[in-house]
């Protein structure tokens, strides 16, 4: 008896520990997906620092979402098809943010040049 | 020598380049709206309807004959609705209008009551508990009214805010009513 007990007592603890370790990883999750959203509503806060009616249903969708199986990617770009490219904080690669991308190797690269060939020309007069 | 003016020709067109994308890129307008957002790509949520109770679908709302509908979404929690309910009142006058409603993260009773004490405009209205309904149709709050070409299954006009006697004449010129 005591030993059906016991392990019926492990069984629960560990079905438990996978419930919670799974609660766990949407939470990271959803909050790391919201910390990447703006509220729109608001002045300078996120999806996940906002507590307004906008915020909260954004973020019980995402809830949603991530119970359907939708990755990331699949719930970015579904808020941007409703709420445009303002929605997220971190602009994604696209034409009309290439050279957002781009100019700052631009610079890195023209800058590591000039700096290359000042070092060159001081390697020559010694 | 020769070497030094390529170089300054092609620093030039760099600087040039970026400035004139930057200035292009600062005219022009990137507002997003969400006219033109097409009813029928919208996944279809299912609710209930206010007053029958009955489960039906988002796009059932426009199960009608009419050319355009109104959308409203709305709560009796929200102050701005009370006092742009007497438009839509009057709005819903006119036969050749046909207004649906979104009832958005309201205690049932509460909206009932609402309806009760300023009148009800709508056709039919749609339990929106969560507020995912208003999220698929692009809204960022209450109250929010959209104009839908029925035929053609777009937003073609959304007002932010509650619609005040400016609004409610602009809606008429655009329906030619």
């Amino acid at each position: 008896m005591k030993t059906t007990l016991k392990l019926i007592t492990i069984f629960i603890i560990i079905v438990n520990s996978q419930n919670i370790l799974h609660a766990n990883d949407q939470n990271e999750r959803l909050d790391k997906l919201t910390k990447n959203l703006r509220c729109l509503i608001c002045q300078g806060q996120s999806v996940y620092d906002s507590q307004s009616d906008f915020a909260l249903s954004v973020r019980d969708l995402i809830i949603k979402k991530i119970d359907d199986g939708d990755n990331d990617q699949e719930i970015y770009s579904y808020l941007k098809t409703k709420y445009g490219d303002w929605i997220m904080y971190e602009p994604q690669l696209g034409k009309n943010t290439i050279l957002l991308w781009i100019l700052p190797l631009i610079l890195f690269i023209f800058g590591g040049l000039l700096i290359f060939r000042k070092a060159i020309i001081k390697l020559d007069k010694k | 020598m020769k070497n030094r003016n390529i170089k300054f020709f092609i620093i030039s067109l760099l600087v040039i380049f970026i400035f004139t994308t930057l200035a292009i890129g600062l005219k022009k307008e990137s507002t997003y709206t969400t006219e033109n957002i097409n009813i029928e790509n919208i996944e279809n949520f299912r609710s209930k309807e206010l007053f029958s109770n009955e489960l039906i679908e988002f796009t059932s709302l426009f199960d009608q004959n009419e050319k355009f509908i109104i959308l409203n979404i709305w709560a009796s929690w929200c102050l701005p609705c009370r006092s742009e309910h007497e438009f839509l009142m009057k709005l819903s006058q006119n036969s050749d209008i046909k207004i649906v409603g979104l009832n958005y993260k309201d205690n049932q009773e509460n909206a009932k009551e609402f309806l009760k004490e300023l009148g009800n405009p709508f056709e039919k209205i749609l339990i929106d508990r969560k507020g995912l309904i208003a999220i698929e149709i692009g809204a960022y709050g209450i109250p929010e009214t959209y104009l839908i070409d029925n035929y053609d299954k777009k937003i073609i006009k959304k007002y932010i805010g509650p619609i005040d006697k400016i609004k409610m004449e602009k809606i008429i010129s655009i329906l030619k009513l």
